[in-house]
């Protein structure tokens, strides 16, 4: 099943054209890597599909995005529920200066403040077991979420999305900051995580890609040069420029 | 030649920072000598809790209990007024304003800054202190109140930029996480924003409050400087600084007078010291963040 569709995507930042007649589907329970050298437009796409390109200023789109039978780059798309459904993990681990606890109620709290404390503590114990961290923290709840490690944080910021409620996880290079024991633990816990929600990860780390993707699409230069399922285009490109870079040719 | 040059540079800037350091122990030792001396004749606690500061009678009677409550009253009043006035407006400059107003504000704050403390007693003296008269129908207008709002004057551009600075210090990643979930610039200023910037913030109120009690003419020209126990924001007072100030130049070189004035100023000091102390472990906890 698709969960979201681009059609015909452009952007532009002030008159610098970023991404270039995009067209992709984003399926449901699977996790679709988008892969490219550095620049080509990877994160913003990201933030297109969450909206966070709203926070720079003189940006301008063109085309469609479909998500719940809407298009959400219309200006009539509610921006809060939207950034509910699609949430988003940073490069950075970016847990607030607040308590573990506090960090994973954020959104429920914002969203629908009347939720009991009993409710609060259930969603805790949920998100934080989702992502393997209950064991661990369960005792230490109202520390600082500063506190963790990094890959604690960031098992944190996505226990943060599932705490949510959202839908599609749109993941930014998730890994760039970790070593490479805690990034095999992320990789782990997307693989639990596509049973449930619709995963897309940027990355410029191809054998990642190969690793825990099901579909890849390639970013050059702001165009989508190649999309299909991962073994496909890892094996057999279509395209010389695909092949150029999964070679090592090139990026 | 030029070693030479050097090293009487090198001493020179040495001698200029153990100069500064030696008058600041000179000055402190005269104050702890010229304040301590009173108590020889009365008792701390005595001249801490005396309801009656009558300075000139015989014999004198030095209770400061009047003027503590006269500070502590006037700065309360001030802080009430200023420290939610000052965090909006830092809350306002650094993450609502578009950049114009940002500009105008900041320029604004800086004059309110630069207005010497006596112009501003003295504008407070014509237009505010008739003002409270009439508006609560007094005998006089020269009250505490009077007093807390001239001086939240001056304690708001202290507050409003070293919060501001507090604010601007917080990680863009907090705000882009916050959004991302979905919550409003309002959601994210109040629940991440705030808390993130606390530290800076309780600094900055420190600070603001440490320039209100230390201050001197606006409040003796505004405050009425009755030495009398207020029951309230309506009725004048005075305050420990106003009182020396006023008093010093009359007061009887070695006289219990005299030595009770540098007394109150050893109060007044021990007490500048605390709140600068506190607002400095403020400042350094969000550093070792
Ligand atoms: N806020 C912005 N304003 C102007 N140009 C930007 C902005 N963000 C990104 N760009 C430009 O858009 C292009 C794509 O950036 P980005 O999506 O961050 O690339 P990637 O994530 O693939 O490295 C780059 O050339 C970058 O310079
Ligand atoms: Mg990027």
């Amino acid at each position: 099943m698709q969960k979201i569709l681009i059609k015909n995507l452009n952007l532009w930042y002030a008159d610098f054209h970023a991404l270039k007649d995009v067209n992709a589907a984003f399926e449901d329970r699977k996790i679709t890597a988008i892969i490219g050298p550095s620049g080509c437009g990877k994160s913003t796409l990201l933030r297109v599909l969450n909206r966070m390109n709203d926070l720079v200023e003189d940006v301008r789109t063109s085309g469609e995005v479909l998500f719940d039978n809407g298009n959400i780059l219309s200006p009539k798309c509610d921006l809060v529920s939207l950034r509910r459904k699609v949430g988003m993990v940073f490069q950075r681990p970016n847990p607030f200066p607040l308590s573990i606890y506090k960090n994973i109620v954020f959104a429920e709290k914002i969203h629908s403040p009347s939720t009991p404390r009993s409710g609060l503590d259930e969603i805790v114990e949920e998100s934080l077991k989702a992502v393997l961290l209950w064991d661990e923290l369960k005792d230490k709840l109202h520390k600082s979420a500063l506190s963790l490690s990094l890959e604690q944080k960031q098992r944190l910021c996505i226990a943060r999305l599932i705490a949510a409620k959202s839908e599609v996880v749109l993941m930014d290079e998730p890994c760039s900051t970790l070593d490479p024991q805690s990034t095999a633990g992320i990789e782990e816990l997307m693989r639990e995580l596509k049973k449930k929600y619709a995963i897309i990860i940027v990355t410029h780390n191809m054998q990642q890609a190969v690793r825990v993707s099901d579909y890849t699409g390639y970013f050059l230069l702001g165009e989508l040069v190649e999309f299909g399922g991962t073994d496909k285009l890892f094996t057999n490109p279509k395209d010389k420029r695909t092949e150029d870079y999964i070679t090592g040719r090139f990026g | 030649m030029r070693k030479i040059k050097e090293f009487i540079i090198e001493k020179l800037i040495l001698l200029c920072g153990v100069a500064s350091i030696i008058f600041v122990v000179l000055i402190l030792l005269f104050l702890l000598n010229e304040g301590l001396s009173l108590f020889k004749d009365i008792g701390p606690y005595e001249f801490v809790s005396g309801k009656k500061w009558y300075p000139i009678s015989e014999p004198p009677q030095l209770g400061i209990l009047p003027l503590i409550c006269g500070s502590l009253l006037v700065t309360l009043g001030a802080a009430i007024i200023s420290i939610p006035i000052g965090v909006a407006c830092a809350v306002y400059i650094a993450e609502v304003a578009p950049s114009w107003i940002k500009d105008i504000l900041k320029a604004g704050i800086e004059l309110l800054a630069a207005i010497p403390s006596v112009v501003l007693g003295f504008i407070g003296m014509v237009t505010l202190s008739p003002l409270i008269k009439s508006v609560f129908n007094l005998p006089t207008g020269l009250t505490a109140l009077s007093g807390s709002i001239m001086l939240a004057f001056m304690a708001m551009p202290t507050i409003v930029s070293i919060a501001e600075d507090a604010l601007y210090a917080v990680p863009k990643s907090y705000k882009e996480g916050a959004f991302a979930l979905g919550a409003t610039h309002w959601q994210t200023i109040w629940r991440v924003i705030l808390p993130a910037a606390s530290p800076g913030i309780l600094a900055a109120v420190m600070l603001g409050i440490g320039r209100v009690i230390g201050e001197t003419m606006a409040v003796m020209m505004i405050t009425g400087n009755a030495a009398k126990i207020p029951d309230g924001f309506l009725q004048p007072v005075r305050t420990l600084t106003a009182t020396i100030a006023a008093e010093m130049g009359e007061a009887v070189v070695g006289s219990e007078h005299y030595f009770a004035l540098f007394a109150i100023g050893l109060i007044l000091f021990i007490i500048s010291f605390i709140i600068n102390l506190t607002a400095d472990l403020f400042l350094h906890r969000k550093e070792r963040r």
